[in-house]
Parts: C-alpha cells; structure tokens; sequence
C-alpha cells in the first residue's frame, strides 16, 4: 500500500498533549536495564589495556605472564580480530580504533583485552600483559597537525579535494569547498567587512551511563549482544562485518539508555566483548569506566575557523566567507564539512563561500555529537554577525532579520529551502519579554541562531492489536529522549483510541526489518512517520474485518473515531463497531488484526532556533554566571510537548556547557589531563537558571502531521549566545571557547591595557 | 583486605600500629573509598572509627568546642552554636562537594587526605583549630597547621589518628569567612581558598589570621596579609595591601584546574572579600 507523506492540517485528539513515558515508573525506581544490567550463566568480565602514549609503534605485545593468571579465560590482540574489511576504509578505520594494529594512535587507544571470571583476576591480567612501546612524536593541536612540520598519524592519507593531487601525505584528510555567487565581487560591493578568529575545544557528550554491553558467541557462529546504543541494527551490521558473522545469526538488543547524544551512534569496545567471547567461548560482559570512556570514545572536534562578513550600511550582507579547520582524531571525518555545511545556513547571503579542512590529530575518534560540527561553525559566524551589527550600529536582530533566510533561499549546501522557522524564532525572540527586562551592573544579553538538517531514513515499524484491543506497538528506533511515548501517541492518534491503550517498545533486531539510528533527530520523525503508515494498514484489515462482519463492501466502510462506520446507501442503520469489538472477534474473522510499515522516510524538516541567554561576569575572577535563557524553536509539530522541550533545554545546557567549561585538556606529553567528571566540568544543576522554552510549529510540508526533528538544533545557538552576551556585559569578545574564568580574565586585562 | 571497628580511640591506633601491611583509618570515606575503588590505595587492614562511642558528638564548653573526628558536614552545619562562633569554619566545611558528601565528610578526613586545595584547613587554621591526636601510648594536641606537610603527607606518625578537633571559644567582636573560587558552583574542587578570622576593638582590626588554600603544596598562614590589615577599619588601602600580600604569598602550580598568573591574581580578589565578610560578622561596618 502506497502511503502519501504530505502534510495535512487537521484537528489532533492526543498529539499535543502531555503524557508521562511509558519507561517512566522503572527509570524512577531503578528497575529499568542499562547496559550493565544484564547478566548470563557462566558471564565473564573483559577489560581493556589501553595505551599511555599519545603515539607509539606497539613492538611486541606479550600476554603469556597473563594467560597464565588462574581465572583469565582469554586474551586478545589485533590478531584475534583478522581484518575483514575488504576495501571498505571506514570499516577499517572503525576496526583498528576498537583494538590498535601496530600503532597506538591516541592516550587510550585499545591494545589487548582481557576476559576473566571476575573483575579483580581481569585487573590483574592487564598488568601481567608486557607491551613494547617506541614513542612517535604525537600532535594534539588542530592547526599545529596541518604544518607541514607535523608528525604524520597516517601515510595512507592523501588530502582529497585539492588539486593538483597531493605527492606527500598529510594529516589534512580532505579539503572541502563549498557556497554560492561570486565571493570577490561581494566583497568589492560592502560598505563595511568585519573578520575574527575563533578556536573551540574538544568537549564529550558526558552521557552518565558509560558503554557497556554482554556479548555471547557460539561456535556455530550464532551470537547474541546486549547493549546501550542508539542503533542496535547498525551496530548488528557493523559487528557482524569486524567479526565475520552472519547479520541474520547476531541477535542485538538495545538496553535502556541513559543518554548517548552521538556517542553511542558508534562502537568501540562491543566488538572486543564479541571477539573475547567467541574466544572464551562464554559470555562477556564489558562496562567502561568513565576514564575509558573520555580518553576512547568520541568526543566532539576541537575547531579553528575564520569568518569575513561584508555588507551594506543598511545591514544587508553581500558576501561572507568561512574558513573552518576540524580535527577528527586519528581517523579521517567529515566533521568540517558539516561546519561548511551549517556555517550560513540561517542566512540568505547572495556570495557565500566555505572552506573546510579535516585534519586528523592524536586523540579519539570522534565521533557525532548533537547535531555534529554546527555549534562550533555557529560560533564563529553568529559572534561574527555581532562583531558586524555593532561596527553597523545596528541591533544584533535587525542585522539577522534583514538578512534571515526564508522559503525560496538557496541554502549555502545546496537545497533551496521550503517553509522553514528561522524568520518566525527571530521574530518570536524579538517580541519576548526577556528582550525588554531590565540587566543588572556586569550583566549582558546576547542572542544566537542554530540549524540543523535533520535526517529520515530507513524505519520498520510494527503494530499488532491485542484481543482486548490494546495495541503493540514495535519500532527499531531506540528511545533516547521519549519517544515511546510519542511514537504511542501517534498510533492512538490514528486509530483514535487512548493513549494508554498502546504500549511503544523496542523490538530486537531479530523482531523487525532494518531501522538506521536514533540521530540526526530522526526518531520521531521517522519512525512516527511509519507508525502513521502501519497504524493506517491496520486500519484497513480493520475495516475490511468489518465488511465481513457486516456483509457490505469494504469501500462502504470508513474509520472514525476508533471505530468503523457503514457508510453506503442502504448502511445507515448498522450500529458502528468499535476497535475494541473487532479485535474480540478477530480469531473467527481471519486471525490477528496487525500493521506494519518498511519505510525510507524522505523530507525531514530543517530545525531553526534562536537562543537569548544573559550573563553575569563577575569582572575580577572572569567567571561568568547564566541568569537568564531562553530557548525559542521550530519543532514543525510537538507531539509531547514536554519531550520537545526536554530536548530544547537540555541542548542548551550542553552548549552552555561547553561555552562556559567543558573542554578536553591535553598535556605536553599527549596524554588527556582531565578524563573525570571532577575536571571536565559539565554544568551541575545549580550552576544553570531555568531555562525556559517557546516552540514553535512551522509544519513540515513532508510529513503526514508537520512533524520536524528536535533533539539537536538547542545545542547550536548556546556558544555564541553566551559569547555575545559576555561582550555585551563586559566589551570583550572572546573568540576561544569555552570562555571558562582565566580566558575571561585575560580578554579584560587585555581590554583594560588597551 | 580486613575491616575493623574497634570501640576506642586507642584501641583504633594499636590496630594501625600493629598493621605490617597498608593500614588505613575510615572516617566518612569520601576520599578512601573513592581511592579504593580507582585502585589508587590497595589496603590490607581498613579501621572505621565511626562506632567509637562519642566520635560523632559536638561537644560545647567554656573553652570552645570539641568536634568529633566522625562528625559530617552536614551535622557542623546543623549545629546553631558552632556556626554563630565560627561561620567560617562551618561554611568552608558545607562547601565540600555535594548533599551526598555533606553527609559523610569529615574535617580529620579533610585534613587528613592532605590535598592543598582541601577546604575547611585554610579556615581551621585561622580559627585556631587544634587536632586531638591519639596514638597507640599517648595523646597529643597540635595546631591545625602542623599536620599537613604536603601534598598526601601529614606529620602522623604509623599508629596515630586524630581524635577530635578542638576550637576556641569565639572573642567577643570577632568574625571568620571562608570562601574558594570554583568554576563551578559546587562539585568542584578550589583553584583559590581563602579563609581570614579576625578580631576589632572599636571598629579598628586589632588581631587577624589570613590563609590561603590551594596555592603552594599545604594551607599557608600569611603574616604578612595580616599585618596588612590589622590597625585598619578595612579601608581601601588596606585592602589593597591585603591583596598584594596574599597573591605575593601564593606558589601555585600551574595545571589542568588553574594557571599560576590566575591564582595568584584571584588570591588577591578573593581576600578582599573575604575580609569584609568577616569584618561586618565581627560587627565592624564598611
Ligand atoms: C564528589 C566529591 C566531592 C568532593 N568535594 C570536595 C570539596 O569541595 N572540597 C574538599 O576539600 N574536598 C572535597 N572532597 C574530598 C572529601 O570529601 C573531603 O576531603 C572529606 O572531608 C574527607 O573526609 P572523610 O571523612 O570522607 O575522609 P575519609 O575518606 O574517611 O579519609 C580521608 C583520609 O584521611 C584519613 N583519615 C580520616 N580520618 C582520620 C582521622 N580521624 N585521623 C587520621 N586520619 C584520618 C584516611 O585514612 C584517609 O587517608 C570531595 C570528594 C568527593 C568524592
């Protein structure tokens, strides 16, 4: 059955209103199952040995002494993990960062792993195993690794994207260009050009729950894998691929999950736990510390970007151009091609132009972080649209305003915009009361805008109705932020019953079709869009159901209100019969009464915000205290309202985070000086005000009830709201975040100096 | 490893003395046990003196105060005498971590774990605190100030442990403050502590005890910092000079929580204010 996706305004019964999560009660109580809740008979405990060096050729790894240790089960090394890759690089680089192969290319990189019977035996065992290290010089820096003088991590990497093609190999894995009109000619054509540089640190998604997961291999290459993750469907096909099995024989099931924010899009020790299962022939069970999990799981990158804006006196910008340079760790990414991406994306600018350089360092893979590589490029350019609307005298909103883009812009990457909210956030923020109330000695206000694409994708959903008319609901996204309860929302929606009558769950991997992750906030989108699809499906056996029942044609059968209705000539008289009275019949009408739905969901919604924050500095210690935020953003259609502003604030908090503290700290020696919590300083609640929220519902034209993605465009604005609100209460413009108190301090010694 | 939970102090210290192995004494826990579990300390024999009979009381004399080594934070902050004597003392104490921390700490255990950026020393050293300290043969009472000696080292000799904190009664017209810069606003370990007790005679500062925390390997008296303000009512200038004395005392180090040029700057910041905190609890007026 053909489903159409377009946008249909209609009066809405459940969606829009607020309920609690199914997931709710267990999470309160401490019944719900993380990752490290899972157990099995016979369960051993792996643990890695991770490098000290920041760069070091592995000589020899010697692990006889810990073989030796009773209760040590198995022991490996790259060489239990043949690479199988082919000619696939990603699958290569994914391989060699989950266990170094002959390099350990960052401070943490896996070289061998353990599994013993209980953790103190595996403790042991990685102090008896003996590994040679020769140091390599390292190189942490994002601009230092692009000299030429800089260590080189990979000899494979040729940069990609110049031209001629490059004879030497580099640490720039590729040059990326991209924008629109005629640069120079934009140039010649400003009244007034304003350029800054901006640097930002490399912060982590700081979930609470760290990685953990149970592995079980049998010899007959059939495997199980518990475990907390965004995507168990990719992690099943990524694994299955490292490891050599069948994706049909690799059963994944995803835990609760207590945060993953990109995280946990990617693996990093779930294959060792399979590899040390497989070898032990018994299950395994790996739970990272929090040590493990900064130093080797994906931060976000450290950035070094540059922005010129030219533009009228009346405020119109004729050309802007954007130099951004993002480091991926020790494996190449395309981390600087969504800052080029994202860069302008608010803007309709006639002569744009964006250059990014992904440049690899000694450090994590990194990998996606909320919306991934656009905090950091709205950093620079949303500050740099203050730094202009000052030198043009003009309010910071009016410079946006007069140049925000609107349906019909031609996006810098390509796409010309439909309807979008970027006009309508600006407008809401410039008529909130937060703008008219009144700041207190060293305080300022700063406004910022965010995008973010969204993403679709492929979705499988399932809906099967209980004889009790309680209906199933099975989706492959995993529930990251709520949506249980939205996607069971939706599907009472449609079937017009109540929302307790559905239960949402995540099925495993063996229990439905291939669903991509839970990024990109894709989730509800997605898999609200097959719900609706499969909702609808069973809606006609529904129906059909009905007919027979009745013995009229289907076509003479509508659905309303949870119940189907005789509407033909001749009908009129039959009493309606309710969801409920069709499902108790269903074993005598044909059996169980069920929908489901394989779809590619195309047209996700763009997400625009834009933030106000207030900040307090104190002018002595350069500490800088949020008083005040406000989150204003498009959510195309909140289904739970109040899962759609979790999402809002709690993408805030990150970005103030990161505006204010979080940052990783690397010593000369390459190693990470700060991998805890007591030093990677995330906001503590009383740290943050309230933050408050306005969402907005621009429809999304491309799917059935206006629904957008919401999880990571709240993350985009926060570093330069705070930025511009600091300059507004101090006058210096920090151009290095986060713009933790020493930074601060500097910038107003320096202002003061002159 | 063994766990102990002898009914005295004394008999605490035998334990420890007799110990050949990694012997180590459990008060609140909040930095044994979070060594323990990261496999910093490996311990053979643990002795928990919080079933010491006692050990948890806060006892109030004529002569001042005498706080139990197993008395949390939580339990200084509830008791009404103690903050009007010393709400330096009391507030550096609640400013340890967290409500979770607050509920186990100690002061012994804070002064004890012997971390420069520890936060109740700097101002038990201005209050004039004394430790009790107990060994397996005699008793002892030294200044606050002569246990630590390091980072990780105090002057406990093998088999000694501190009984009890002592505090003196609080003068008349006398008032203490202690505050730390954190970046954050809890949960974060002082890049800058400062604590200043001191005492007025008709508004003029006759007596006060600066130190600072955080900024060289152990809590440091600043004479010099005192002497800068004593004789003043707390004007600018002397303010000033207090400043210039405490960033002139400070030899940080430079690290992943602080540079030097910063702590030595906000040293000075930070005193000023807490010198006006105490000076308007000793009933002077700015
Ligand atoms: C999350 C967190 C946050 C923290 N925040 C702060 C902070 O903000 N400021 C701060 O200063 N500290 C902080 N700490 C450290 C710690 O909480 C304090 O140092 C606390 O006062 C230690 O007291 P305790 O009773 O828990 O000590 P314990 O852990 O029991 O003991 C600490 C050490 O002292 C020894 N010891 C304990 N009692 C005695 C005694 N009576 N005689 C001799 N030796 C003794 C122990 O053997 C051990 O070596 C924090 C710790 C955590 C885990």
């Amino acid at each position: 059955m053909a489903h159409d996706n377009s946008y249909v305004d209609k009066k809405f019964n459940v969606v829009g209103t607020r309920f609690n999560r199914p997931d709710g009660i267990d999470k309160v109580t401490g019944k719900a199952r993380y990752g490290a809740d899972a157990s099995a008979p016979g369960q051993l405990v792996g643990k890695v040995l991770r490098s000290p060096h920041a760069h070091a050729q592995i000589l020899k790894i010697n692990t006889s002494k810990a073989e030796k240790l009773q209760g040590v089960k198995s022991i490996i090394t790259f060489e239990d993990l043949p690479d199988l890759t082919g000619a696939d690089q990603g699958m290569a680089d994914i391989l060699e960062n989950c266990m170094a192969r002959g390099r350990a290319l960052y401070d943490g990189h896996a070289v061998a792993a353990v599994a013993a019977v209980d953790e103190q035996t595996a403790a042991k065992a990685l102090k008896l195993i003996d590994v040679k290290y020769k140091k390599l010089p390292h190189v942490t820096d994002v601009d230092e690794a692009m000299l030429p003088t800089a260590p080189i991590i990979h000899d494979r990497i040729f940069t990609r994207g110049v031209e001629p093609k490059p004879t030497k190999p580099s640490n720039i894995s590729s040059r990326t260009e991209m924008g629109n009109g005629d640069i120079e000619a934009g140039f010649a054509e400003a009244d007034i050009i304003v350029e800054h540089s901006f640097k930002t640190e490399q912060t982590h998604q700081g979930y609470i729950e760290p990685h953990a997961c149970l592995a079980s291999v049998n010899p007959d290459g059939t495997a199980e894998l518990w475990v907390t993750t965004q995507g168990h469907f990719v992690f099943r096909n990524v694994c299955a691929g490292l490891l050599g099995l069948d994706i049909a024989k690799l059963k994944v099931t995803s835990s609760e999950i207590g945060g993953g924010f990109g995280g946990k899009t990617h693996v990093w020790v779930e294959p060792v736990a399979l590899a040390l299962s497989r070898k032990a022939n018994r299950p395994v069970k790996m739970v990272m510390s929090r040590d493990e999990v900064f130093r080797a799981t994906g931060p976000t990158s450290s950035t070094s970007i540059d922005v010129k804006l030219g533009a009228k006196k009346n405020g119109r910008i004729t050309a802007a151009i954007a130099e951004l340079r993002y480091q991926g760790g020790a494996f190449p990414g395309n981390w600087a091609m969504l800052g080029c991406m994202t860069a302008f994306a608010c803007y309709d600018i006639k002569n744009n132009k964006s250059i990014g350089w992904d440049v690899l360092v000694n450090r994590p893979k990194v990998t996606a972080y909320r919306a991934p590589s656009a905090p950091m490029a709205a950093f620079a350019v949303e500050s740099a649209m203050d730094i202009l609307a000052k030198e043009l005298g003009m309010k910071a909103i009016d410079v946006r305003l007069k140049n925000v883009a609107r349906e019909g812009t031609l996006a810098p990457y390509g796409p010309t915009y439909g309807p979008i909210g970027i006009e309508d956030t600006l407008k809401a923020v410039k008529a909130h009361p937060h703008m008219r109330a009144k700041l207190k000695p060293n305080q300022g206000r700063g406004v910022a805008c965010g995008f973010w694409f969204n993403i679709g994708g492929q979705t499988s959903t399932d809906l099967n109705i209980g004889v009790d008319g309680t209906v199933n609901l099975a989706v492959g996204t995993v529930d990251v932020g709520g949506s249980r309860s939205s996607l069971a929302m939706i599907a009472a929606e449609e079937l017009g019953i109540d929302y307790e009558d559905v239960k949402a769950n995540i099925a495993d991997t063996t229990s439905l079709g291939h669903n991509d992750m839970t990024e990109g906030s894709r989730g509800t989108f997605s898999s609200g869009m097959a719900t609706i699809y499969a909702a609808r499906e069973a809606i006609e056996v529904l129906k059909q159901r009905a007919a027979q029942t009745w013995g009229i044609p289907v076509e003479d059968v509508a659905w309303e209100a949870g119940h189907a209705v005789a509407t033909g000539k001749g009908h009129g008289n039959l009493p309606k019969l309710s969801l409920r009275e069709i499902a108790a019949k269903s074993g005598r009408t044909g059996g169980p009464i069920a929908g489901h739905n394989e779809v590619t969901a195309d047209g996700a919604g763009m997400g625009f915000a834009s933030h106000i924050c207030d900040v307090e500095v104190d002018p002595e210690t350069g500490r800088s205290t949020i008083v005040r935020y406000t989150v204003v953003q498009d959510a195309g259609k909140a289904i739970n309202p109040d899962y759609v502003e979790g999402q809002f604030q709690g993408g805030a908090t990150q970005g103030i985070g990161w505006a204010l503290n979080e940052e990783y700290i690397y010593g000369d020696d390459g190693r990470l000086q700060n991998p805890g919590f007591l030093d990677y300083r995330i906001p503590v609640c009383s740290d943050l005000p309230f933050i408050d929220t306005k969402i907005l519902e621009i429809p999304n034209p491309n799917h059935p009830y206006g629904v957008r993605g919401v999880g990571e465009t709240s993350i985009v604005p926060p570093l330069a709201a705070v930025a511009n609100a600091i300059a507004n209460a101090t006058g210096v413009r920090m151009g290095h975040a986060p713009m933790s108190p020493p930074r601060v301090l500097a910038a107003l010694d320096a202002l003061d100096a002159g | 490893m063994r766990y102990e939970t002898p009914a005295s102090a004394k008999e605490a210290a035998g334990l420890l003395k007799k110990e050949k192995g990694a012997a180590f004494l459990l008060a609140g826990g909040t930095d044994l046990l979070v060594k323990l579990k990261m496999g910093i300390v490996e311990p053979d024999l643990v002795v928990d003196i919080k079933r010491i009979p006692k050990i948890s009381d806060i006892q109030s004399s004529a002569k001042g105060f005498t706080i139990g080594a197993a008395v949390s934070g939580a339990e200084l902050g509830e008791h009404a005498g103690l903050k009007k004597a010393w709400p330096g003392v009391v507030e550096a104490a609640n400013l340890i971590g967290s409500d979770q921390i607050q509920g186990r700490a100690t002061l012994p255990g804070n002064l004890c774990n012997a971390s420069p950026a520890a936060d109740s020393v700097p101002a038990l050293i201005a209050a004039g605190a004394k430790a009790v300290v107990v060994g397996p043969l005699k008793k002892r009472t030294v200044p606050v100030e002569k246990v630590m000696i390091g980072p990780g080292k105090t002057s406990l000799a093998k088999g000694e442990l501190i009984e009890a904190i002592t505090l003196p009664k609080a003068e008349p017209r006398s008032g203490d403050a202690y505050l730390r810069f954190t970046p954050r606003t809890e949960m974060d370990i002082a890049v800058v502590g400062i604590a200043i007790s001191l005492k007025l005679e008709r508004g003029v500062i006759k007596k006060a005890r600066v130190v600072l925390g955080a900024v060289a390997p152990t809590a440091i008296v600043v004479a010099a910092a005192a002497r800068a303000i004593v004789g003043s009512k707390l004007d600018d200038k002397a303010l000033d000079k207090l400043a210039a004395a405490c960033s002139a005392a400070c030899n940080p180090i430079d690290d992943k929580r602080g540079t030097i040029e910063y702590r030595v700057r906000v040293a000075g910041v930070l005193a000023k204010r807490a010198a006006k905190i105490a000076f308007q609890r000793a009933g002077g007026s700015l």
